[in-house]
């Protein structure tokens, strides 16, 4: 199959950036981020600067891939990291559009790189539990309703990739948020922390995020399927608590 | 190069009151005075942040350092499969002597039975803080937590997130270090590598980093230093690690003096999605859980290799792991399902693609559990594997069985530590992967995350209080020459790289090719000639490496061709060290199995008498000529034995 592809090369955060054309042959079971391994070689062969992404994992779990591929985080395959998204998922398309994640709170640091520590800022506000280690009781002193550890799980698959915020008009980060502040706050454990809401969201819009208007985009393009209840579940508890 | 005493530090007395004793002999350092030292944290993945954490909430000043863009993506969080923990919930005959004896036993008898007490003891209490931090173990419908079998093991005791438990646990662990960012005992920067470490008479005083955005090199002072750093499993280029895993840390803290224990022990994972073409970047591990339900077979006779698996009548099937092994069957240990595997597919029993002109890969089928215990309870357990599976090979493993050949997954080799997880370095410490410490010859399912959390959350919080009870705190305000030093070393090599003679090849094609290299001559046998010629293979490419490699861009910006080539110059050295390692071990044991030392059976045979050692290993000063150094293991408490799992 041979593709053409419009990459997104920009050099640094303050320089302009710009759409970069190439054409490249790939076969049905070549991952899509190992189709841009391949390009880069080619690019490095023609002494040229090799075009920068995040990745790490490449089994779908780090969260560190972020591509925009025809207008979709992630892309086409539904529920799907921008690494494990295959050639075959493409076969349809002959134009491939590759961007960055655009909002304000995740500047580009370079071609498709995009700096996400406002992600990690909002964790330090408040996104865990306050117990020291070494400390903790015997674990099977509380026990909790399957169904609860459930939706506790459900939420806590979150990988962080920020999908939601490319995703959302407003990029903002209240499906990130929300299944953070689920995951901990429906838990036994978590509900000493009457705050934890109040103190994510704050943090959320310090770093530039915008607020959540009910597109639902963000649920749209969860590789981990994060639902937005969980935007109803941190609603309720945010007017509980205040 | 000096001579060294391998002072192993293993306490005295009954095993059970060992670390008890030890901690209460170690000095600590009283809370007014902790601020007064600097303590810095390489990696952060479980066993960093772990540390950081834990030494964050004592009052110490942590600097931690990630290449990845946060601390929240660092490998940990690929294992999949669970925690092993000695609680004995279910009631069946569990206990910390018996996690104990068969992690000693699945290590087949290369380890400290110090260390593995001690990581038995503690798994109890990892468990505990994991719930406490609100990780969503799997529960039965009681509300208590529950456990699923694992390899290696004849009881229930593995804790367990769906197929994600390495994840959340690390989020657990990332978590309970932001909170200490946030209390501004925790300093930590991403996109961070480490260059060089900074000796001071001797002594680990800090590091120098190169921040991956900007290219920028700084040293950083402290008075100690901790590597969590992770394996070096990429070293054989395609391997179940994360792209960015490597090994620059620990090689260029083993070039300053850090001996490098039992190299060759390299972990081969029996359960990896088969290659299917040249240009994979990676391997793809499926958890060893599935072996719960999931039974292994190939065609009985090789004309059938290339039918489709439900063409193939029962009687035609070889359920070979059941049939070798029927106590174990197919929760054989790793590296005995691998070897089975292989042997199979080496029969020319494999299905599946043809790599080489070779099918690399044997069924893990899930039919019988499907009609045994429903479609659901099997999604339940397995969802997202087989759904990760299906999008990998689009093959869908509710209808079809699934494929698996073996794949480098874990390196159980690592700096050498003490029992208080120091290195030969005085004030450098290895923690999680990074060391050698616990897993001998092969690691058991599950133990892995075990490990990292056991050193992060409870050793090093001891033993890094007792060393910095007995150092000055360095005065961070003055000018170093030995930073200045490091500084430089780290620009020299990184000039060298951009400037080959005759730039022709990217890092990626010399990695492929060394990757392959070491797979063949050192993955699931080994046997002396060929190890051999991949030394000389190694060193003349290596060679071709500096003459040759070609890195565009600068290094004065976010390069990360730059970046690979670095890892992959130090994976140049490791790897011969391996292979030395590799031949200098004239046994079988666990994951090294040398074609020359091999039962009539094809089992392992191991040879007690000479190499019931740890072999650590010095860098002399030439890549090719290093030091051993022999750590003598002693077995007060079981007895070693052949491993029997038939």
């Amino acid at each position: 199959m041979i593709f053409t592809l419009h990459i997104w090369r920009q050099k640094d955060a303050k320089s302009q950036g710009y759409f970069e054309q190439h054409q490249i042959e790939a076969s049905e079971s070549t991952s899509f981020l190992e189709m841009l391994d391949a390009l880069n070689e080619h690019l490095i062969s023609q002494d040229k600067e090799a075009i920068a992404f995040d990745f790490d994992c490449r089994e779908g779990i780090c969260g560190s891939c972020n591509l925009v591929i025809n207008g979709t985080p992630h892309g086409k395959q539904h529920a799907t990291t921008t690494c494990q998204q295959y050639m075959r998922d493409y076969v349809d398309e002959k134009e491939l559009w590759i961007e960055p994640w655009r909002a304000t709170a995740f500047p580009v640091i370079k071609d498709l790189i995009v700096d996400r520590t406002a992600f990690d800022k909002i964790m330090q506000a408040g996104g865990y539990i306050e117990i020291r280690t070494g400390s903790a009781s015997e674990a099977n002193t509380i026990p909790i309703e399957k169904q609860v550890a459930d939706a506790a799980f459900d939420s806590a698959t979150c990988i962080g990739c920020g999908a939601c915020v490319a995703a959302c008009p407003n990029a903002s980060a209240t499906l990130f948020v929300a299944a953070k502040v689920t995951h901990l706050s429906i838990l036994p454990q978590g509900q000493i922390d009457k705050e934890r809401t109040k103190k994510l969201l704050e943090a959320m819009e310090e770093q530039g995020f915008g607020s959540c208007s009910n597109y639902r985009e963000c649920e749209r393009v969860c590789p981990k399927e994060i639902s937005v209840s969980t935007i109803t579940t941190m609603n309720k508890l945010l007017y509980q608590q205040t | 190069m000096t001579d060294i005493a391998l002072e192993s530090q293993i306490p005295k007395g009954s095993l059970e009151n060992r670390w008890t004793q030890h901690k209460f002999n170690l000095k600590i350092v009283s809370p007014a005075n902790r601020k007064k030292y600097t303590v810095i944290v390489v990696g952060t993945g479980l066993a960093g942040a772990s540390a950081a954490a834990s030494l964050g909430e004592m009052g110490y000043n942590v600097k931690t350092f990630c290449f990845q863009d946060s601390p929240r993506r660092a490998h940990s969080i690929a294992a999949q499969g669970g925690i092993n923990a000695a609680k004995n919930y279910q009631n069946d005959g569990d206990s910390v002597w018996r996690l104990f004896y068969d992690t000693i036993k699945g290590g087949d008898f290369r380890s400290r039975e110090s260390n593995v007490f001690r990581l038995a003891e503690l798994s109890n209490n990892i468990i505990d803080q994991a719930v406490a931090q609100g990780v969503p173990f799997a529960r039965e419908y009681s509300g208590y937590l529950a456990n699923r079998s694992f390899g290696g093991a004849q009881v229930s005791r593995t804790f367990y997130a769906r197929g994600q438990t390495g994840q959340q646990l690390l989020l657990g662990a990332y978590q309970a270090m932001s909170r200490q960012i946030e209390a501004g005992t925790v300093k930590h920067q991403s996109r961070c590598e480490m260059q060089e470490l900074i000796l001071m008479d001797g002594k680990a005083k800090g590091i120098v980093s190169r921040d991956l955005v900007t290219g920028k090199l700084e040293s950083h002072m402290a008075d100690c230093v901790v590597l969590c750093t992770g394996g070096y499993g990429n070293v054989f280029y395609l391997s179940t690690n994360a792209k960015g895993s490597n090994a620059s840390a620990v090689w260029r803290a083993h070039k300053q003096g850090a001996l490098f224990a039992n190299p060759c022990f390299t972990q081969i994972h029996p359960t990896c999605i088969p290659q299917q073409g040249a240009l994979q970047s990676k391997l793809t591990l499926m958890s060893e859980s599935l072996r719960n339900d999931g039974r292994v077979w190939a065609p009985k006779n090789k004309q059938d290799c290339d039918k489709k698996p439900e063409d193939i009548p029962e009687q035609d099937r070889d359920y070979f792991l059941e049939r070798m092994y029927p106590a174990f069957g197919n929760l054989v240990p790793r590296d005995i399902a691998s070897r089975a595997v292989k042997l199979i597919c080496d029969e020319g029993r494999g299905v599946g693609h043809d790599i080489d002109n070779r099918k690399l890969g044997v069924y893990l089928d899930f039919s019988d559990a499907i009609a045994k215990q429903g479609l659901d309870a099997i999604s339940e357990k397995y969802g997202n594997l087989f759904e990760m599976y299906q999008r990998i090979t689009a093959e869908d493993p509710y209808q079809t069985p699934m494929r698996i050949y073996p794949a480098v997954h874990y390196t159980m080799g690592g700096l050498w530590v003490d029992y208080n997880l120091m290195t030969t370095i005085n004030g450098l410490f290895a923690a999680g992967e990074a060391n050698f410490s616990d897993h001998g010859a092969n690691r058991l399912g599950a133990s892995a995350l075990m490990q990292g959390l056991a050193d992060g959350y409870f050793i090093l919080p001891a033993t890094v209080s007792n060393y910095l009870a007995q150092q000055k705190p360095l005065d961070q305000k003055n000018n170093y020459p030995e930073a200045e030093q490091a500084l430089q070393t780290s620009q020299d090599r990184i000039k060298r790289l951009l400037n080959a003679p005759d730039p022709r090849k990217t890092p990626d094609d010399f990695h492929r090719q060394l990757g392959q290299i070491l797979w063949h001559a050192c993955g699931m046998d080994r046997e002396k000639t060929l190890l051999e010629n991949a030394i000389s293979e190694i060193q003349q490419l290596r060679q071709q490496f500096w003459q040759q490699v070609k890195i565009t861009g600068s290094d004065e910006e976010l390069n990360q061709t730059l970046e690979r080539a670095g890892r992959v110059a130090d994976f140049f050295e490791l790897a011969e060290l391996i292979c030395i390692d590799a031949i200098t071990r004239e046994e079988s044991c666990g994951c090294h199995a040398r074609a020359e030392h091999l039962t009539e059976k094809g089992e392992a045979q191991r040879k007690d008498n000479e190499f019931s050692y740890v072999a650590a290993w010095q860098y002399s000063g030439n890549v090719s000529m290093p030091v051993i150094y022999k750590e003598d293991l002693h077995f007060e408490f079981v007895r070693p034995n052949i491993r029997n799992y038939r």
